[in-house]
Order: C-alpha cells, then sequence, then structure tokens
C-alpha cells in the first residue's frame, strides 16, 4: 500500500471522476483530508452565521426598523450564537489541530484515524440537524421555526409551554450529536499526542501548539460533558415529563444556568487557546527568534485551564447569588488575568529584538495582541460583580465578547489560515489581498465594537429587537452595522484569496516561511504517509538544527 | 526530506509511549465522570425538595446483594485479563463469562427495584423530582453498564470462536479499564442515593 502511495503521482489523483473523488474524501480516514473537511465545513457555516449576523444588525441600523419581526430576530440571534460557536470556531480549531499536530509531533496520522472520522461526521450530522429546525421546527405538518431560545436557552423558555413544536428539540439534539463529536476528537487528540510522538519528542521539546492542544483537549473532556448532562436532562423534561429545570414542580431555573455556565466559560477558553496556540508558532517565524519563555508559557496555559473551570458564575452575578459567590467568583475571574498576562508579555519578549517581518500572518498576530490585551480590559471590568450589575445584559458585554472572539479568536485564526495554507494547499496565499483583508478587517472591526460598547454603556440592552428614537442610540448603531458589512467585505476578499490563490498561487515549497517545526520538513501538500521516514529530533526546533548543524539548538536545551 | 531530520541526531535508545487504547480510554473515563458529576449535583440538589411524595425515606430498599455482585465482577474482570495475559485461555473464558453473568445479575437488581418502585410506589420519572433525579442517575449508570455488557458480551463471542489470544490483552484490558470505572461510579451512586439520599 505505502510503496503505492508513494509512486502515485499528483496529476492521476485528479484526473479521477468526481464521483471516485467525493466517495473519497466522504470515506476518509487521513487526518489530513479531516482536518480539511473541518475547516471546508466551518467556513460554510461561517457564511450561515454571518448573513445572520448581518441580518440583526440591518434590524438594529436605526429606530422603529422592521426588517424583521421581532420573532424573527429571536431565531436570528440564537442561530447567530449557536452557528459561531459550536459550528464554526469549535470545528475550524479542530480542523487545525486535527491536520497539524500529528504532522508537528511527527506521526503518520492521528491515534483512531476512525474514531476521527466518526467524530467529524457527528459534528456534521449536528450542524445538519440545527439547520433543518427552519424546516421541521414545528413538526414536518406546519411552517418551519428555527429555535428562539437564546444561545445559552435559559429555564424554563425551553419548557414544553413556552418553546412549543421542535425548534428547541432539534437545537439540543444539535449540540448533544457534536458535543460527542467533540469529546470522541479531543480523546483522539490527547492520545496522539501522548502515545505517537516521533523518537525525540519529549513533552518539553514539543511544539506549543501541541501543548496547547493537550490542554485544550482536557479542557473539552471536563467542560464539553456538563453540557452534555444538561442536555440530556433538557431532553427528560421535555419528552418524559421530568422536572429538572420545572419550577412549577420544585424544580431550578438557576440550575440549568450554572450547568450552563460551567459548559460556557471553560468553552471560552476552549476557543482562545488554540488561537494562543497559532500565535505561539506564528510570533516566533515571524521574529526569527525562538519562543520566549516555553515552560512559562505552558504553565501559563495549564493554569488558565485550571482557573477557568472555577469562574463560570460571573456570567451570573445579576441572578441574586450571595456576596460570598459573588466575591469568590469575581476574584477568580480577575485572577485570569495574571496567566494571559504572562503569555502576552511571553509573545512580546519573542518580538523584543527580534528581525520583525510584517507579513500578512504576523499583521493578524499584531491585531490580536492590541485586541486580546483590550477584550481582556473589559473582562477585567465586568468582573467587578457591583459593575457588573450596570453592564449585565447591555451590549457592552456584547462587544465584549465579541472583542475576545473576533478581535482576538478570529484574527489568530486568518493569521493561521494564512501561515498553514500554503502547506495544505502547495500555494502561497496572496500577500496582496491579504493586506487588504486585513486592513478592511481591521476597520470594520473596530468600526463595530469599539462603538458597539457605547450604546451598552449608555443602557441599550442585548436581544431587543428594536428601540425608541431620542435615546442616542441611532448614530452608534449605524455606524456599527457600517462597520459589520466592512467585516463581510474583507470576509469576501478572503474567501475570493482562498480560491483564487488555490489555482494560481504562488508554488509554495516545502518551507516557505523558513520555519522550525517539523510540518515544514515535508512536502506542501503533505503525502498521505506525512514523512517517508519517521524524523528523529533532538530539540525543540528540529528544522533549525538541520539548517544550521554548525550550532544546533540541542546544545543549548 | 523528511528523512534528513534524522540524519542530525541519534535515535534515543528507549523510546516507549503508553499505550494509546488505555490512554483513550483514560480521557473517556474522565469525560464520563464529568457527565456524572453533573447528575450526581442535581441528585443532591434536589434532595428533599420535591413538592410530592413518594420520597427516597419511604420507598428506597438498598440493594445490598446487586452491589455486591456488580463489584466481585470487578474482581473477575481483574483477573480474566490477567490470565489472558499469562495465555491461559480457559480461565479467561471462565472469569471472563462470570464478569457478564454478574454484571447481568446487577442490571436484573435494578430492573426489580424499578419494577417494584413503578407498580408498587406508584413512582415515575414525571411522578416528582425524586422520581426524575433518581431514574436519570440510576438509568444513566444501568445504560453504562449495559454498554458495558455488550462489549463484553462481544468480547465473549470472539473468545469461544477461539479468536482472543494472549497479544490482544492490552486491548482487553481496556475495556476491563471501562468496567472497572461503572463499578466506581456505582460506588459514589449507591452511596448518594441509598446513604446520604436517605
Amino acid at each position: 500500500m505505502s510503496s503505492d502511495a508513494i509512486t502515485i503521482p499528483a496529476l492521476q489523483i485528479q484526473e479521477k471522476p468526481w464521483v471516485d473523488l467525493l466517495h473519497e474524501w466522504v470515506t476518509t480516514v487521513d487526518h489530513k483530508r479531516l482536518g480539511i473537511l473541518y475547516i471546508v465545513y466551518a467556513l460554510v457555516f461561517l457564511v450561515f452565521g454571518g448573513i445572520e449576523a448581518l441580518i440583526i444588525r440591518v434590524q438594529l441600523m436605526h429606530s422603529h426598523n422592521n426588517f424583521v419581526s421581532p420573532q424573527v430576530f429571536n431565531r436570528m440571534f440564537t442561530m447567530h450564537g449557536t452557528t459561531m460557536i459550536f459550528f464554526v470556531v469549535m470545528p475550524v480549531l479542530f480542523g487545525f489541530a486535527n491536520y497539524l499536530v500529528p504532522l508537528m509531533i511527527g506521526a503518520r496520522d492521528m491515534a483512531f484515524p476512525r474514531l476521527n472520522a466518526f467524530s467529524f461526521w457527528l459534528s456534521a450530522f449536528g450542524g445538519l440537524l440545527l439547520y433543518f429546525s427552519f424546516l421541521g421546527g414545528s413538526g414536518l405538518y406546519g411552517a418551519g421555526s428555527a429555535p428562539d431560545v437564546g444561545w445559552w436557552a435559559y429555564a424554563p423558555l425551553t419548557a414544553r409551554a413556552f418553546s412549543p413544536g421542535h425548534s428547541s428539540d432539534y437545537w439540543t439534539l444539535a449540540l448533544l450529536v457534536s458535543g460527542f463529536g467533540s469529546i470522541g476528537t479531543s480523546i483522539n487528540i490527547i492520545a496522539t499526542i501522548l502515545c505517537l510522538r516521533c523518537p525525540g519528542m519529549k513533552l518539553n521539546r514539543m511544539p506549543l501548539l501541541a501543548w496547547l492542544n493537550l490542554v485544550m483537549a482536557g479542557m473539552v473532556l471536563i467542560a464539553i460533558t456538563p453540557l452534555s448532562a444538561a442536555q440530556i436532562m433538557l431532553l427528560i423534561d421535555r419528552y418524559l415529563g421530568g422536572h429538572f429545570f420545572d419550577a412549577q414542580a420544585g424544580g431550578s431555573a438557576v440550575l440549568w444556568m450554572h450547568f450552563f455556565w460551567i459548559f460556557g466559560h471553560p468553552e471560552v477558553y476552549i476557543l482562545v487557546i488554540p488561537a494562543f496556540a497559532f500565535l505561539s508558532e506564528i510570533v516566533p517565524v515571524f521574529s526569527r527568534k525562538p519562543i520566549f519563555g516555553y515552560p512559562v508559557m505552558v504553565a501559563a496555559t495549564i493554569c488558565i485551564a485550571f482557573v477557568s473551570l472555577s469562574v463560570w458564575a460571573h456570567h451570573m452575578f445579576t441572578v441574586g447569588m450571595n456576596s460570598y459567590a459573588n466575591s469568590f467568583f469575581a476574584i477568580t475571574t480577575m485572577a485570569v488575568g495574571i496567566p494571559t498576562g504572562i503569555k502576552i508579555f511571553n509573545w512580546i519578549g519573542t518580538m523584543w529584538g527580534g528581525r520583525i517581518l510584517f507579513k500578512v500572518p504576523m499583521l493578524f498576530c499584531l491585531g490580536f495582541l492590541f485586541q486580546f490585551l483590550i477584550a481582556g480590559l473589559t473582562g477585567i471590568m465586568q468582573a467587578a460583580a457591583p459593575f457588573d450589575w450596570q453592564l449585565s445584559l447591555s451590549y457592552f458585554v456584547v462587544a465584549h465578547f465579541h472583542y475576545v472572539i473576533v478581535g482576538g479568536i478570529l484574527f489568530a485564526l486568518f493569521g493561521a489560515f494564512y501561515y498553514w495554507c500554503p502547506k495544505m494547499t502547495g500555494r502561497m496565499l496572496s500577500e496582496r489581498l491579504g493586506r487588504w483583508h486585513f486592513w478592511l478587517f481591521v476597520i470594520g472591526f473596530h468600526m463595530t465594537f469599539d462603538v458597539m460598547h457605547i450604546p451598552g454603556l449608555l443602557g441599550m440592552p442585548r436581544r431587543i429587537y428594536t428601540y425608541e428614537p431620542g435615546r442616542g442610540w441611532d448614530t452608534l448603531n449605524l455606524i456599527v452595522s457600517i462597520g459589520a458589512f466592512i467585516q463581510a467585505i474583507a470576509i469576501l476578499v478572503f474567501v475570493w484569496n482562498l480560491i483564487s490563490s488555490y489555482f494560481k498561487g504562488a508554488k509554495a515549497g516545502n518551507d516557505p516561511w523558513d520555519a522550525w517545526t517539523l510540518e515544514w520538513s515535508t512536502s506542501s501538500p503533505p503525502p498521505p504517509y506525512n514523512f517517508a521516514t519517521i524524523p528523529v529530533v533532538a530539540s525543540r526546533r528540529p528544522l533549525w538544527d538541520l539548517k544550521h548543524p554548525e550550532d544546533p539548538d540541542s546544545l543549548y536545551e | 526530506m523528511s528523512a534528513v531530520a534524522s540524519s542530525a541526531v541519534e535515535i534515543p535508545p528507549a523510546w516507549t509511549l503508553p499505550y494509546r487504547g488505555k490512554v483513550a480510554m483514560a480521557s473517556l473515563i474522565i469525560a464520563e465522570s464529568a457527565i456524572f458529576t453533573i447528575f450526581v449535583v442535581a441528585y443532591l440538589f434536589y434532595l428533599g425538595k420535591s413538592l410530592t411524595g413518594p420520597t427516597p425515606r419511604e420507598v428506597l430498599e438498598t440493594p445490598i446483594f446487586f452491589t455486591i455482585c456488580l463489584l466481585s465482577s470487578s474482581i473477575t474482570v481483574h483477573f480474566a485479563s490477567k490470565s489472558l495475559e499469562r495465555n491461559n485461555r480457559a480461565t479467561f473464558l471462565a472469569l471472563w463469562s462470570l464478569t457478564i453473568i454478574l454484571g447481568g445479575l446487577f442490571l436484573f437488581g435494578t430492573g426489580i427495584e424499578w419494577h417494584r418502585l413503578i407498580y408498587e410506589h406508584g413512582l415515575k420519572i414525571s411522578t416528582n423530582l425524586f422520581g426524575t433525579t433518581y431514574y436519570s442517575l440510576v438509568g444513566l449508570h444501568a445504560f453504562h453498564v449495559s454498554a458495558g455488557l455488550i462489549m463484553l458480551t462481544i468480547v465473549l463471542i470472539f473468545g469461544l470462536a477461539g479468536q482472543v489470544h494472549e497479544d490482544q490483552f492490552r486491548r482487553v484490558g481496556v475495556l476491563a479499564l471501562y468496567w472497572h470505572f461503572v463499578d466506581a461510579v456505582w460506588v459514589v451512586v449507591f452511596t448518594v442515593v441509598y446513604i446520604v439520599g436517605r
């Protein structure tokens, strides 16, 4: 099998009929193909979630707007939130982890290739279930309706009485199914990293991307499962007549909040830790220096993972917990700022004195650093419980978490696309279009999310479908909406860049960035078996050792 | 190209990594523990909060015999995989079958108890909060016992067909690990439901 595969040139593969090609992709268990499937799937859902965001922004563009009805507006913000978290950011991060982790640790595939495929198709099926609710939400006999209970689906909104039909069930099942997919992938990532490292790749020589994905996968095991458990309880309530969240039978709506946020807050770190991982690989390469403070980076990541498991109730300051609980969650939330600050200083320390190359991946990483810092600062503001009583459920909160997810995670992701796409397709993304993408997105992002803080401070609540004129919100909301469209144009530039460079981009070669980790030692795109012979490493930068045999890192580590 | 990476450095003398099956099962156990934790928390949180009867004190009886069955099946499965490692296949099959019988007995015990609760005391999942939390927690555990029994039975069928050999002891050990977890969870559920909860 393997000797055959070596001799097949790329040209022959493209001559296959498209049915065979489709069959290959659908039945694949190769970690690189599954990684690309994850990424493409996430990009498709990014378009859906993006259209929903634009509908929300058009509706809020000025006061007393009638672009959509209140009911449709509720569906849009519910679907936007659910889609973006569970079917865009999670799968795209899993896609990169799938693609990169085996290559970076010198393995030929994930530990369980078939489990890997199974997990992907579970997640994909979850996304289809969620969007099928547009057709089947009221049962197949009536007009469809999507879930409209908000992405955190507080009880008792999800009770049968308040959520008739099946839209909430599609929401529940979609998250349950994709949650099982996430758990499967995480088990795979952990087993791959612990059991398939190439000779010499000790834990303290692993690329930081592998380390951070290991921590992320561990968090998925502990943090996604409470959501699965809560979804099972919700299904028991809705289908078997249970009373978990039924206040009329003594059940508690607050318990759902706890269960949801025990998942919900660590989820933010599950999303952001892989973004940290991208930065930790890209910043050193474009600063031409090894990462500053490698062990501290690992320690800070593990520290973030631990602390983040005890901060969830800062989403619930306005619920009416006692002052001890409020103080505890305020303190732990602020404490997360310490290891996160360490990371930011480490990236700055890496750049310090380096010969910085301002290529597109690096531009996005710099954007991340700046914006993630601001997002962290507004986070600290809301960690103070009394101040949060003012801000909770306002657009200030919306601005804050979009600053984290768009300004932080999405920027890091774009950086990762520009950095690793040459490896995946064998062709460089256009630098010129990349700069257009970057600057348009920066301008659109700041127009939208900087300005969005202000109506929040002025008291504009989130999730309202329209508002009265004369409150000083109109102009601000108009600017926010215009910014959203500029971001959409930037995304179109990005998609055009992906498509056009796939066909006529410059050939990348094995190592276009002069980088140091193992994925750049094989061809672009890598062969199905990744490495003809399993590499052996002696330091954290095996390719540096290879390129500079007179002065290898292994002498100093 | 990748081969050159190895030219510069020597292969470290002893390079052994953990068995992937064991690592994966340990990860699954961590994830499952989190699920059970949430159900246990819900059970404890709703203790005594039911608006109507029956209450746990009125209707629950401690299933001591069936608990002994399940806990001793952990011992049999341990020695079953040990005997496979020593290539003692007759002992393996005997102990493995005993494990399935003990697990099946436990499941039968759960069935009897549920039958009694439903038909004698009228306690259903929709009766009150106790019913909801009790059937969910015990049912989640019984589901895991059932899944385990199915997997154990598949191995037994292969074993009877002569397809399970000593070099597969690590794979069988992964299943044994899962079975130990199912038993350990029962210790927690038993403590919470039959000791603390009454």
